[in-house]
Order: structure tokens, then sequence, then C-alpha cells
């Protein structure tokens, strides 16, 4: 089992959820989250006065599949979150050491 | 014979011009709550937002707490200071407390408690204009004593000056609805508090963005719709004179908000919101001297040329001289009210075409000669500001022991270190 974190754009999030459900992901936690990476935030204009907003806004999904399920997931939410414009985001992939499903007590790949 | 027939003649006028008449009154009344709905809540909600939300409670109760020492000062000898006869200068005391006045007495064709509630309203918005030039950073109690100093040593002598039949009255200077009165006076002082208590901590370097544009737009629409009471209102009348300062108005606010937008548009590749409404503020505060004194088309450039100055000195003063007046009164207020007196020199007369107004005022008879006064009443204005707004800021400081707060509270914000409130409990 593998939990793959993706750090993506707010505005695609449903777009990345509709398409994960078609390859029959069943279950995400999203967080609102804040951060940058190279980009280093972006810059604002009031009244001519430029603002670097440092943290930027982000959605953060979190999802545990199978193994041999983290290929197809990545390539899903690449092709739905990718604008090719800056602040895209990032994936990440770690292993899973147990799944526990609290209301059956099923464990594992049974849980997910 | 001919005497009595002339006389008789000569009797409605006379009479007209001692009798209430209830339409003058019934505006005026409208007036005076439009132009308190300015700054409480207008000012109140477009100053808020713009602030870091550390701070919101303490701009907000700035503005609140300025209207109610105002308004007191109003009453004890403020309004008797600027309307009483006095000389050139300042009025005189025979007026503290309204004395003698009731509800009977007239002034023109309107009730004297009315005219006073309705001149109460400018002498409250103007104070609470300069909010904006220390707004983050000034101790409350300094606030509420270098604003009403201020109130009584700058805004009643100018208002006697301009409109109290002073001696700017007298060389027949245009200042329709406050320009000069209100907007310069505010923006010079905002301008020189800024410059004395210096830039807020980490200015140009921290992030300061405006905490919440949708309160600021909403406050901006209240200013926009109380501004008809502050020109319409002006008129002192209900009539074609109201009518028309009411329409200058609008297309200037339109104008200078739409302007506004442009530029941000060719020049940023966006039109923000904090742009337009700003924009407008700029077309609001230059047609007001001139709005009594020109037509719709005069004030479709006043408006265009209130959007392109004010926008650019807003760039000059914070990205060329790095100077904090945070809200931006003087480049928006200040600025704009100067430029509105100068224009209205000018598109006063009768003599331009589409773009011609009502008149010269006193003896004037060229635009040459209206021009010399309307930037006598400029300078003077504007000198007599900075040096008093300057001498009381540095006595204020004396007196409350440091006109700032201290640094660690600054960061901390003034909601919780000066009022033990927090705008939001999310």
């Amino acid at each position: 089992m593998k939990k793959i974190t993706a750090i993506i754009k707010p505005h695609k999030l449903d777009e990345v959820r509709c398409a994960l459900s078609e390859i029959n992901v069943t279950g995400m936690t999203v967080t609102e989250v804040k951060g940058f990476g190279r980009q280093k935030g972006h810059l604002e204009l009031y009244r001519g006065a430029e603002y670097t907003v440092e943290f930027v806004l982000k959605t953060k999904i979190e999802i545990v599949v199978e193994s041999q399920n983290v290929d197809s997931v990545i390539d899903t939410i690449v092709n739905t979150a990718r604008t090719h414009k800056i602040g895209d985001g990032k994936i990440f992939v770690a292993p899973v050491e147990q799944t526990v499903r609290i209301r059956t007590g099923e464990q594992g790949e049974d849980a997910i | 014979m001919r005497y009595l027939l002339t006389i008789l003649a000569l009797l409605p006028s006379i009479s007209l011009a001692n009798t209430q008449d209830t339409g003058d009154t019934a505006w005026i009344l409208t007036s005076t709550a439009l132009v308190l709905f300015m700054t409480l809540p207008g000012l109140c909600f477009f100053y808020a937002g713009l602030v870091r939300s550390k701070n919101v409670l303490s701009v907000l109760m700035q503005c609140f707490s300025i209207a109610c020492v105002a308004s007191l000062i109003w009453l004890i000898a403020g309004y008797s200071l600027a309307f009483g006869e006095g000389n050139g200068f300042i009025g005189d005391f025979s007026k503290a407390f309204l004395n003698g006045v009731t509800k009977d007495s007239l002034s023109g064709t309107l009730p004297e408690p009315l005219f006073f509630m309705f001149q109460m309203t400018f002498a409250i918005i103007t104070p609470a204009l300069i909010v904006g030039g220390f707004a983050e950073r000034m101790k409350f109690s300094s606030v509420l004593l270098f604003c009403s100093a201020w109130l009584v040593l700058v805004y009643l002598p100018v208002c006697h000056w301009v409109w109290g039949g002073g001696w700017l009255a007298e060389m027949g200077m245009l200042d329709f609805a406050g320009g000069t009165v209100v907007h310069i006076t505010a923006g010079v002082a905002a301008l020189v508090a800024a410059l004395v208590i210096k830039n807020r901590n980490g200015y140009g370097t921290a992030s300061m963005i405006p905490h919440n544009l949708t309160m600021t737009m909403g406050g901006a629409g209240m200013l926009w719709v109380g501004w008809f009471g502050f020109n319409g209102g002006s008129a002192v009348a209900a009539n074609g004179d109201a009518a028309m300062a009411m329409l200058v108005t609008h297309i200037s606010a339109a104008t200078g908000a739409l302007t506004w937008m442009v530029i941000e548009w060719i020049k940023y590749g966006k039109p923000s919101v904090l742009g337009v409404v700003t924009g407008m503020v700029a077309g609001l505060g230059t047609i007001t001297p001139a709005s009594g004194y020109v037509g719709p088309a005069a004030a479709l450039i006043i408006g265009l040329l209130a959007g392109i100055i004010c926008f650019y000195c807003t760039n000059l003063i914070k990205q060329k001289w790095k100077i904090d007046d945070s809200l931006d009164v003087f480049p928006v207020h200040g600025v704009g009210g100067i430029l509105g007196t100068f224009l209205a020199g000018i598109f006063c007369s009768t003599e331009l075409g589409i773009f011609s107004g009502y008149g010269f005022g006193g003896d004037n008879s060229s635009i040459a000669e209206q021009l010399q006064v309307q930037l006598i009443g400029i300078g003077a204005t504007f000198a007599y500001t900075a040096v008093v707004s300057f001498i009381l800021l540095k006595i204020v400081g004396l007196i409350t022991k440091g006109i700032r707060v201290e640094r660690d509270e600054e960061i901390q914000g003034l909601d919780i270190t000066s009022h033990e409130e927090r705008g939001y409990n999310l």
C-alpha cells in the first residue's frame, strides 16, 4: 500500500476528484493548505504597492491505494491538475504499513 | 408712491428669504443623514477593509469616536466659531452651545438646528478622513487629542475663511462642498501625520495587504451614495443647483473610477477592485469644490483628470517618496481637493461652450482672476494646515508621552493592545 500526497491548485480539485473516481479510487482526504515552491509565492498589487504573498493557497489530497495502482493514480492527477503554468503542484508517494477500517476492523488492502 | 410700490414689490422676496421652506428643509434633513452615512458606516468600512485584520477594530473605533467628539465640539463652540460673525479669520462665541437658537430659528430657508446638523456632519468626516494617514500605529489617546485640537485649530478657521464669510469668501473663492475645507485640510494633515509618526514597521518589506476588500467595496458604495448629500445638499436648497450638483458628482465619480481602472489595466495587465473604487473616491473628491459651478461635460473632464493625476500621485508618494500615508489620504483626497479647487476656477467660466459653468465668484470676471483666488485659497489652506498640524502632532506627542504605540504593540495589532478586543473570532 502507498500513500499518495498531491499538492494541487485549489480550482483543479473537482476535476481531479472526478477523474480519480473514474479509475475507482474510493476515498481521499482533502485539506486546504498554504505553502510555496520554487516560485517563492506571488506578487499582488494594491494601489500600485507590490506585496509578495509568500504562502500561496493550495489544496492537499491524500489517497491510500494498492501499490499496483500508484502509477495510474499519479498519471490521472498529473493529467488533470496540469495547467502548464508555474505552481501546478507536486506529488509525493510514501509507503503505508497498515490500514484499518474502524467500523468493521478490516485490515490491509481490504480496508482501503 | 413710487417708493411705496418698490417696497411692496420687494416684499414677497423678503418674506420668502425669512420663511422656512419645507422642500428645502426636507432635502437638507435627507442630506444630513446622507453625509453622516458617509462616515458611519461608509468611511468606517472603507478604511476597515484596507487595514490588516489585527487593526480592523482600531480604525473603526477611531472613526466612530471622532464622530462623537466632533459632534460635541461642534455644539460647544465649533458651529459658532465657524459660522459666527467674528472677523475674517475666525467666527465668535455668540452661538456657543447654540445660544439663542430654537426650533423656530432660521438660517436662510432652513431651521437653524438643521443647518447646524448639516454642517456638523462635515466637521465629523474631515478629521475622520485623517485616520487613514496614521492608521495601524497611533495611540488611541493621541488620535482623540490630535483630532479634537485639529478640528478647533484647523477645520474651524478654514471653514470660516471659505464658508463663514471669512477672507477667502470675501475674495470670491469657489468651494461648493468642501474641496478646500474638507479634502485639502484632511489630505495635508494626513500627509504631515504620516511624516511625523513615520512609516509602519516593515513598510516596504512586510506584506500589508488590505484584509477585506469586500468591506472596502461596500464602504466605497456607501461613500458614493452619501456624496449626493455632501454635494447635492451643499446647495442648501431643494432646487436645480442641488440637482445639477448631484448630477455632476455622479458623472465625475463614474469617470474617475473608469479612468483608474483603465490605467491599471494598461499598466499592470489587470483592472483591480481597489483601483476602481479608489478612482471613484478621487472623482468624488475632485468634483466636490466644483460641483455647484460646473456642468456635466466639465464633470467628465474633471473625473478624467482626477483618475489620472490621483493615480500617479499615489504611485509617486508610495513608490518614489516611500511615505507611508497608510490609506492614501493625501494622494486621493488632498490632491483631488487641490485639483478640483483649481479646475473649479476654470470650468465655472460661462464662455467654454459645452464645458461652461455658471460664472465666477465675487467680483472676479475672468478665468485668470478666478484662478488667482483659487490658488491663494489652495496655498493658504495647504500651508496653514501643514504648519498647525505639525505643531499639534508634536504637542500631542509630548502630552501622551509618544504619539506612537510601542513596536511590540504595533506588531501584535492595535485591536488587542489598544482595545482588548478582536475583530474576528472565527
